[in-house]
C-alpha cells in the first residue's frame, strides 16, 4: 500500500499534499496496490473528494492538538500508522513540513528516502527515482535499496490526475506522545500568495533601481493574481523582505509562470528558479545571461514593458 | 552551554556541474570547495555569536568526509569553532551521514545541534530531521532566528506565507537559514588560533546505505529564447495562454 501524508495548516489541505496525493495514486497503479492518504489532525475540507485525486481511503487521526506541527510528534505518529498499515511506500509533498519529517520517517521505518523527487520510480531494475541536485541544476537517478521506501515530491513537479473515486474515512486511534515544541506566535503575511505554492510569480532585480519603483511590479502581480519575489541584491540592499529572495540560497521555486523584470540571470539566481515551467525575462540589456534560460523575452526598460504588460493582462482577463 | 555544528563540503556556488565515469559520479576536477553556505553563514554564525553572549559556550564542528574536507574545517575554526571532528568517511548516503553524527553526538552532551537547512549540492534536507528520529530529540527546521535562555530555545521558522515561534527545551536539533545570522569573514587572529586548534579524526561506525546514485544527468536546454517586442505586449499575454497555456 502506498500511504500519502496530508500536510495541512488552518483547517486547509495545502495544495502541495494534493499533488502528493496523485503522485502515490500513480506509484500504487505501478505496484498494483492501494493509494491511502493519513491526515493528522483536523481540517474543513471534504476528504470524501481526496478520492478525486486518487486515494480510495483516508485515514485520520481526528485530535485538535495535531493541528499544530511538531516534527517529533508527527514524525512518530506517521511512522506508527505507517507499521499498523503495512505501507510499502509513504509519500511526502517535499514542502516545510514535509522536509522536516518525511527523513525522520523513513529512519524510524529503516526505510531508504529519495526527497525533492521530480519523477515516478523507474521499476525496471528495483526502485530507482529521480530528483533534483545541485539546486536544479542537475538531476540524479537514486535507487532505494530498503524494502520500505520514502519519496518527498517537489512541488509542482507532477501534477494533479483526476479519478472518479470517493474515498473513505477512517478513524485511526494512536497515542498521542507527549508535544517536544510549544508553539507561541503565528505571524501570516495577510493577502499575499506564500511564494513556494504560488503559480505564477512575478520576481524584480537590481534593475528596477530602486524600493520607491516597485509599484509597477506589484500592480502586474495584482492583476495576474501571482506572488511576487526577488533576487539576492534587492534582498540584500532590503528593498524587499527576505522572504521573497528566490535564489541559489534563497528559495527554490517552480512555478508555472515566473517572469523576471530586471534580473540579470546570475548562476545563482537561475539554480532558484530553473524548475518554473515558462520563464519571462524583461530586461533592457541584450546580453543578459537570463535571455539563455528564458522561453519569451522582451528586451527593453522595465518602466515602459511592465505597465503595458499589466495593461494587456488587465485587457485580457476582462475579455474572458 | 555545548554546541554541535554539522558542516558539510560543497562545490562553489559557481561551480560547473559536470559528471565523469559514466555520468555516474560527480566531476571535481578544478572544483573550488566551500562550507556549504547554510552550514556556515547561518548555522555556524549563530552558533558564534551566541558564545559571544555567554563565553563558556563551546562549539564543536562535526564533518563527515574525506582528507579534502580539512580546509573547510580549518575555515570553521577560523571563523570560531573551538574544535573539530571528522568522521573519515566519503559516504553520500544521508542515513550514512546521520548515523556518523548521531554517534559522535551520543558521546557528547550537546544542548544544540545545529545543521543548514540543506546542502547546495544534494538538497536533500534529511540530516537535521534524521538526527532528530536517531537520536529522539526536538527538531525545529526552517528556523530563521533562535534565541536561547537558560535550556529554554525561543526559535522562529518559516511556515507557508508566514512565520510562527516555537518554545522548546534544550536539548533539540535546530536547522538554519537566512535570517539567523550574517556572514562573516575570517580574521587574521582567527585563521592564525585555527592552526592549532584541535581536529580529530575518528573512523566511522559501520551502517548500511539506505540508498545509491545510480546516475547524474543534466537538464535539456531551452530550445531557445522567443523574442517580443516591447509594444507587442498583447501578443506576450497571446502566447502565455495559447501557446504556453500558463495564465
Amino acid at each position: 500500500m502506498v500511504l500519502i501524508y496530508i500536510d495541512h495548516s488552518e483547517k486547509e489541505i495545502k495544495k502541495s499534499s494534493y499533488e502528493a496525493i496523485s503522485y502515490g495514486a500513480a506509484i500504487a497503479k505501478q505496484l498494483g496496490c492501494s493509494a491511502e492518504a493519513l491526515l493528522l489532525g483536523t481540517v474543513n475540507d471534504d476528504l470524501t473528494a481526496l478520492g478525486k485525486l486518487g486515494a480510495s481511503k483516508v485515514h485520520q487521526l481526528n485530535n485538535e492538538s495535531l493541528n499544530n506541527f511538531d516534527a517529533k510528534v508527527h514524525a512518530s505518529l506517521i511512522a506508527t500508522a505507517a507499521k499498523n498499515l503495512n505501507a510499502e511506500v509513504i509519500v511526502f509533498a517535499h514542502n516545510i513540513n514535509g522536509k522536516a519529517i518525511a527523513p525522520a520517517v523513513a529512519v524510524k521505518l529503516d526505510a531508504g528516502i529519495v526527497t525533492g523527487a521530480c519523477s515516478l520510480p523507474n521499476l525496471q531494475n528495483g526502485f530507482e527515482v529521480t530528483k533534483t541536485v545541485f539546486s536544479g541544476k542537475a538531476f540524479a537517478s537514486i535507487k532505494i535499496e530498503t524494502p520500505k521506501k520514502v519519496i518527498a515530491i517537489n512541488q509542482n513537479s507532477f501534477g494533479i490526475e483526476n479519478y472518479e473515486l470517493s474515498a473513505t474515512i477512517e478513524e485511526m486511534n494512536l497515542p498521542i506522545p507527549a508535544a517536544s515544541v510549544k508553539l507561541t506566535n503565528v505571524n501570516k503575511i495577510i493577502g499575499e500568495i506564500p511564494l513556494t505554492e504560488a503559480n505564477l510569480v512575478v520576481s524584480g532585480g537590481r534593475g528596477l533601481k530602486g524600493p520607491e519603483n516597485w509599484g509597477i511590479l506589484l500592480e502586474l502581480a495584482k492583476t495576474l493574481g501571482a506572488a511576487t519575489a526577488c533576487s539576492r541584491p534587492v534582498s540584500d540592499s532590503d528593498w524587499r523582505p527576505h522572504h521573497e529572495h528566490v535564489g541559489q540560497t534563497g528559495i527554490q521555486i517552480a512555478p508555472n509562470l515566473y517572469i523576471a523584470i530586471g534580473i540579470s540571470g546570475a548562476i545563482q539566481h537561475l539554480a532558484g528558479v530553473n524548475r518554473s515551467k515558462t520563464i519571462v525575462v524583461i530586461n533592457k540589456d541584450p546580453e543578459a545571461p537570463f535571455f539563455k534560460a528564458a522561453d519569451y523575452g522582451v528586451v527593453g526598460d522595465a518602466f515602459e514593458v511592465v505597465p503595458a504588460l499589466t495593461a494587456a493582462i488587465s485587457k485580457m482577463k476582462h475579455n474572458e | 552551554m555545548n554546541i554541535l555544528v554539522c558542516i558539510s563540503k560543497t562545490p562553489d556556488t559557481t561551480a560547473k556541474i559536470a559528471f565523469t565515469e559514466g555520468n555516474t559520479k560527480f566531476d571535481e576536477n578544478g572544483v573550488q570547495w566551500i562550507i556549504n553556505p547554510y552550514d556556515e553563514w547561518y548555522s555556524l554564525v549563530r552558533a558564534i555569536e551566541l558564545k559571544e553572549k555567554d563565553p563558556t559556550t563551546n562549539i564543536h564542528l562535526i564533518t563527515v568526509g574525506g582528507p579534502e574536507s580539512e580546509p573547510i574545517i580549518r575555515k570553521a575554526l577560523a571563523l570560531g569553532g573551538d574544535e573539530a571532528i571528522r568522521v573519515n568517511s566519503n559516504s553520500n548516503d544521508s542515513y550514512v551521514i546521520a548515523q556518523q553524527i548521531a554517534a559522535i553526538a551520543k558521546q557528547g552532551s550537546y544542548d544544540l545541534i545545529m545543521t543548514g537547512k540543506e546542502t547546495i549540492d544534494y538538497n536533500s534536507a534529511c540530516i537535521g530531521s534524521m538526527l532528530s528520529a536517531i537520536l529522539d530529540l526536538p527538531f525545529v527546521s526552517l528556523a530563521n532566528h533562535l534565541e536561547v535562555n537558560g535550556n529554554n530555545a525561543t526559535i522562529q521558522r518559516e511556515i507557508e506565507g508566514g512565520e510562527e515561534t516555537n518554545e522548546v527545551i534544550l536539548p533539540m536539533i535546530i536547522s538554519c537559514q537566512k535570517g539567523m545570522a550574517e556572514q562573516r569573514i575570517p580574521n587574521m587572529r582567527g585563521i592564525m588560533a585555527a592552526r592549532t586548534k584541535p581536529l580529530k579524526v575518528v573512523d566511522p561506525v559501520a551502517t548500511n546505505a539506505h540508498t545509491s546514485i545510480k546516475e547524474f544527468s543534466l537538464p535539456p536546454t531551452k530550445t531557445g529564447v522567443k523574442l517580443i517586442a516591447p509594444d507587442q505586449m498583447d501578443e506576450l499575454v497571446k502566447l502565455l495562454k495559447e501557446e504556453a497555456k500558463v495564465i
